[in-house]
């Protein structure tokens, strides 16, 4: 039983097993780049799902679109790092003794090192010494009777334990942070809108780590102001940004606002927690004028349809005023949906958009009205109307027109709506993750470990001064580097030539 | 910032003309390579790095092959001389860092390996192995240069960063760096099962040892740019790692460098199975390369194309 226990870990800890892992986790890996992912975009792995069938779905249930969150993906690199470990912790051992040990005895033949040298010369054994241990200063030196040993590059090994220890590190900073991290978006209307990050249901979409139940998200809020954009002729789009408050900490007490511009690769870092601009869109707003004479104005955001023109598609849903009977109430309903240009371009009465930015902006409105399904308890898009309604009947489509700003649409029984104005909304996205400072400081030392073990080379030298017969002193010079031996050439060289000269010192 | 139109066609002349004397690089390197001898067992056994030993004849008098062969390294130079110039006018002329699209990018890469490439045939004595190197250079500037050509222009707000000018370059380079080992792997797979069938190659030890100093010199650096573009991940998307299918590929290609360098201090796979690897993980880097950007789409599908 222990010697089943001692060569499974044995095998596990052994280099072949190591590489074996390796190529695994390389090949396991792929799939995330090669198949549509859950965490990247659900939408495309539903399609993807249905458009393969039975194939589909068994690699659903495999995992294949969560490679990263799947059991076979987490046993290999848990299994990589079990490994690892049970390769450093004697590498480690080792390395301590050896730290303490002195280098080892000069071998009986130097001439058999792949660098060799020797002359004979007019001084005495000691004096050859001596010379040698003024050349090899710096070096870890034993010198005895006529002998000298010398090793250098200690530094490799240690930075080697460096890279793989902080590779470690890494790994568990990075999975602390899976535990503990969340991120969140939010659409926040420019001019004025706000958001406070006091729970969950303020955002639009929310995903936590494993630990996170958003009952302690970090307070903070902030409030937009102003959005500009900035563009190329060719609608490209050249800068983004916000000008927004913020208050998190002592100032949601004081109740006071620092200002602060966010924008593209500027995130707004404060008390824990990132808020990024992520995109933004537009918010047309209509009003409509009830056949009572009561009006209801309301903007909700549009989202985009082309990003490269902001042409968006909407729906801005009313409830008709003063009915309290739901069932009146919802053969009253309406909506306005459509297409909003921010510059707009007619061709042949349809309308398009041909650039971001408002310039006389337009809307093709479809007005419809009847029950919107919006009480039925199930949840419904705010960028679109239930096509379920539609079909049944129960929500018709009563009115269709182009409108510019100030224009508006007049239904058959008096109702009329208005296209008042459009603003800017920005995507914000909320982002926490506690661990991730953890995760910079071991990517730094994984640079730093690397760095040193693949550029210093471990090598050793020996001196060995024999005195000959006829007075003079054979001195032998031997080298050896202990990892590879490209480059190592020229400084024995050049240490030779230091202890073999013919002068006198 | 309006693009200087002038500086951007000088940028495309260089290119155009860097590709010219590359190939024609490659043309003298190759007749060097068909009409040199192969050179002899003493000479093989030495390898590259050690004093040359006295040959039969004067160094100062060059075999018509060797002066040929001098040519092409004195071109390959001037070519890369040529290219360096191009990406300056392309970079003044968009007044930002050129390397802001795939084709900039590959540029880039390319001239990162015809540098590596300079100082190996400084380093070592394999000057005709032009012959080999070169050409899949000219073949990424080739596709570069037509189909996945870019107009000089502003690049969008994501990357408005001086993480471009870090992260990019740094992956840029090292890649272009471990394109050299690529090659020098599969000439060592070729070399090693027959030594006797292409006899005008360098020895196996020396190809070996080329590739393991290139890589070992590109693999901190390609470690050091996906940590740059984590850093700049973290401030532009919210998060420094979300397995986008470049940062996926870019992480399977640093395992398998990683391999290499353990599978090259490991017994039984030293040798024919770390050259195996190390063209591994070439093909993943040409995957990431071309797949990543142009069929798969993620967050750094940027290409502009």
């Amino acid at each position: 039983m222990i010697a089943f226990l001692r060569n499974t870990w044995r095998g596990l800890t052994s280099m072949r097993t190591a590489l074996t892992l390796l190529f695994l986790l390389a090949l396991a890996a792929m799939p995330g780049a090669l198949l549509p992912q859950l965490s990247l975009n659900a939408a495309k792995v539903d399609e993807y799902v249905a458009q393969r069938g039975w194939w589909g779905e068994l690699l659903l249930k495999l995992g294949f679109f969560e490679v990263y969150a799947t059991p076979w993906f987490a046993a290999i690199y848990l299994l990589l790092f079990t490994s690892l470990v049970g390769c450093l912790l004697p590498r480690t051992w080792e390395y301590f003794k050896q730290m303490r040990s002195k280098p080892v005895l000069t071998p009986r033949n130097l001439s058999r090192m792949p660098h060799h040298a020797q002359a004979e010369l007019d001084i005495t054994p000691d004096e050859a010494v001596e010379r040698a241990e003024k050349a090899l200063r710096g070096w870890r030196m034993d010198s005895g009777e006529g002998a000298v040993s010398a090793e250098r590059g200690f530094l490799r090994e240690t930075g080697n334990l460096v890279f793989h220890f902080a590779l470690l590190g890494l790994l568990v900073s990075f999975a602390l942070g899976k535990m503990f991290s969340y991120e969140g978006q939010v659409i926040v209307q420019a001019d004025g809108g706000q958001f406070c990050n006091g729970g969950i249901f303020n955002y639009d979409s929310f995903r936590p780590g494993l630990r996170v139940d958003g009952t302690d998200l970090t307070p903070f809020c902030v409030e937009i102001g102003e959005f500009s954009a900035e563009y190329l002729d060719n609608g490209q789009p050249v800068g983004f940004q916000a000008d927004i408050r913020y208050q998190s900490g002592q100032d949601l007490a004081a109740n006071t606002w620092k200002p602060y511009t966010l924008q593209v690769n500027h995130p707004l870092r404060t008390d824990g927690d990132r808020v990024y601009l992520l995109g933004h869109g537009y918010t047309p707003t209509f009003t409509v004028t009830f056949p009572n004479g009561e009006k209801r104005t309301q903007g909700i955001q549009w989202l985009p349809a082309d990003q490269l023109t902001l042409a968006s598609e909407g729906a801005t849903k009313f409830d008709p005023p003063g009915i309290t009977d739901s069932e009146t109430r919802r053969k009253n309903q309406i909506a306005v949906t459509g297409l909003l240009a921010p510059t707009p371009l007619l061709h042949g009465g349809i309308l398009t958009s041909k650039y971001p930015a408002l310039n006389n902006p337009m809307v093709a409105v479809d007005v419809y009205r009847g029950d919107l399904g919006v009480d039925d308890g199930r949840g419904q898009s705010i960028f679109s109307i239930d096509g379920k309604m539609v079909e049944q009947g129960r929500l018709q489509k009563v009115a269709r027109k182009n409108l510019a700003l100030g224009e508006e649409i007049a239904l058959d029984d008096g109702t009329k709506v208005r296209f008042d104005s459009v603003n800017d909304w920005v995507s914000l996205q909320v982002s926490h993750d506690p661990t991730q400072g953890y995760v910079l400081v071991f990517a730094i030392l994984i640079i730093l470990g690397l760095g040193v073990s693949l550029t210093v080379k471990r090598r050793r030298v020996w001196v060995r001064a024999t005195r000959l017969e006829d007075g003079r002193t054979l001195v032998e010079v031997g080298g050896l580097a202990r990892t590879d031996q490209a480059g190592y050439g020229e400084e024995f060289t050049r240490l030779a030539r230091a202890v073999l000269n013919e002068e006198k010192s | 910032m309006p693009v200087n139109e002038t500086l951007a066609t000088y940028s495309d002349w260089l290119y155009r003309s860097a590709l010219g004397v590359y190939l024609f690089a490659v043309l003298l390197y190759a007749v060097e390579q068909a009409f040199s001898r192969a050179p002899r067992k003493s000479e093989a056994l030495v390898g590259a790095g050690a004093p040359s030993v006295l040959t039969d004849e004067p160094k100062s008098e060059l075999t018509r092959a060797e002066r040929i062969g001098r040519m092409g390294a004195a071109m390959t130079v001037l070519g890369a001389l040529l290219h360096l110039g191009s990406l300056v006018m392309r970079g003044l002329s968009a007044g930002r860092a050129p390397w802001g699209n795939m084709y900039e990018y590959m540029s880039l890469l390319c001239l990162a390996a015809v540098a590596t490439w300079i100082v190996l045939m400084v380093k070592f004595s394999i000057r005709r192995l032009g012959v080999f190197v070169l050409p899949p250079i000219l073949v990424l500037l080739f596709l570069g240069g037509t189909v996945l050509y870019a107009e000089s222009a502003p690049v969008q707000p994501a990357l408005r960063s001086y993480w471009l000018v870090i992260h990019v370059s740094v992956i840029s380079i090292s890649s272009g760096i471990l394109l050299i080992p690529g090659v020098t792997s599969i000439l060592y797979l070729l070399k090693d099962r027959r030594t006797d069938r292409f006899p005008k190659l360098p020895s196996a030890d020396v190809l070996d040892r080329m590739s393991y100093r290139t890589t070992v010199l590109a693999f901190p650096l390609f470690t050091a740019g996906i940590i740059c573009g984590a850093i700049w991940a973290e401030a532009a998307w919210g998060r420094f790692w979300g397995w986008d299918p470049k940062e996926t590929v870019a992480f399977v290609s640093w395992v398998v460098y990683a391999a290499y360098l353990h599978a090259r201090a490991t017994a039984g796979w030293r040798g024919r199975g770390a050259a195996w690897i190390n063209v591994a993980g070439f093909a993943v880097n040409v995957f990431n390369l071309f797949f990543i950007n142009l069929v798969a789409t993620g967050l750094h599908s940027y290409a502009g194309l």
